[in-house]
């Protein structure tokens, strides 16, 4: 005859088998759950900026920190890309290439040192 | 000096003198000499001023003019030969020459201050005068695209040049 013990095992050797079927999948969801929640690493994109007919080409959209832009300089006279908080200032002489990295966020407004009148705004997200 | 320049660009459109019915606009030759003389002449005035001057932003202007004049100057000269065409030398070439030769022995005799005040206010002018026989004679006149392109190029370029004089002369003062 079963000892009143015994049931008492059994019960709460179910209980716990109960428990850990519920709590089974709680548990693993976790870290699947913050696993997609992380943001998948971005590939960080070269750009082009043309300098042509005394004009800086369009400037391209959606940049971010980690993006290249690559100056190119189209014209036969000199011109440089100079930011006008002096983050950057590079002297471009003609059908050369310069690249840069950006660093920072937020609109950095940029002229020709020699040309003012030639100007632009990157802006730059993170 | 700026108003005889501004007399001889006059002066082309009427070449023919009193015999003429009509003023006969330059040639593309005629203006391709036109506008490489006065590259030379500006060239020949930043030389000067690299030579004489002693403030950083006369000289850094200075050699920005020498800098772009020349590139122009390279790159009409290889258009000219490109397009088979000889320069035509004629009355406007001649008097901008005859004075800038009057400028540069005038100025030669300045020093220091004197000197930077007056290139710089000639260059103001000089640019202007340039500028207004670009828009009004010298582009619209030009027949072969490539030379109103490049004269066009020069117009904004040069229109930069006199904005860059102006604020320089301004800082003088």
């Amino acid at each position: 005859m079963p000892h009143r013990r015994d049931f008492l095992l059994a019960g709460g050797a179910a209980l716990a088998a109960s428990l850990a079927a519920l709590a089974g999948p709680a548990l693993a969801q976790k870290p699947k759950a913050a696993k997609t929640a992380r943001p998948k690493p971005r590939t960080p994109a070269i750009y082009t900026i043309g300098m042509k007919d005394m004009v800086f080409a369009p400037i391209p959209t959606g940049l971010h920190v980690g993006d290249t832009i690559e100056w190119f300089n189209d014209d036969f006279l000199q011109h440089s890309a100079t930011a006008k908080d002096k983050s950057f200032d590079y002297t471009i002489r003609p059908n050369t290439r310069v690249k840069m990295v950006l660093t920072k966020t937020g609109d950095i407004p940029f002229a020709c040192r020699y040309h003012p009148g030639m100007k632009g705004v990157l802006s730059v997200g993170p | 000096m700026m108003k005889s320049i501004g007399l001889a660009i006059a002066a082309l459109l009427v070449a023919g003198g009193a015999e003429a019915q009509a003023p006969k606009p330059p040639t593309d030759a005629q203006i391709a000499h036109i506008a490489y003389t006065a590259g030379n002449i500006d060239i020949a005035a930043g030389k000067q001023a690299i030579a004489k001057s002693k403030n950083k932003a006369v000289l850094d202007f200075a050699k920005e003019m020498v800098r772009d004049h020349q590139a122009v100057n390279d790159k009409a000269l290889a258009l000219v030969k490109k397009l088979n065409v000889t320069p035509d030398d004629n009355e406007t070439s001649q008097a901008l020459k005859k004075d800038a030769d009057a400028k540069l022995a005038e100025y030669a005799k300045l020093d220091g201050a004197a000197f930077d005040k007056a290139y710089l206010n000639n260059e103001v002018a000089y640019h202007k005068t340039v500028n207004g026989a670009l828009s009004s004679t010298l582009i619209p006149n030009a027949q072969n695209a490539e030379l109103k392109s490049l004269l066009q190029t020069g117009l904004k370029l040069f229109t930069e040049h006199q904005h860059h004089a102006e604020h320089a002369a301004m800082e003088l003062k």
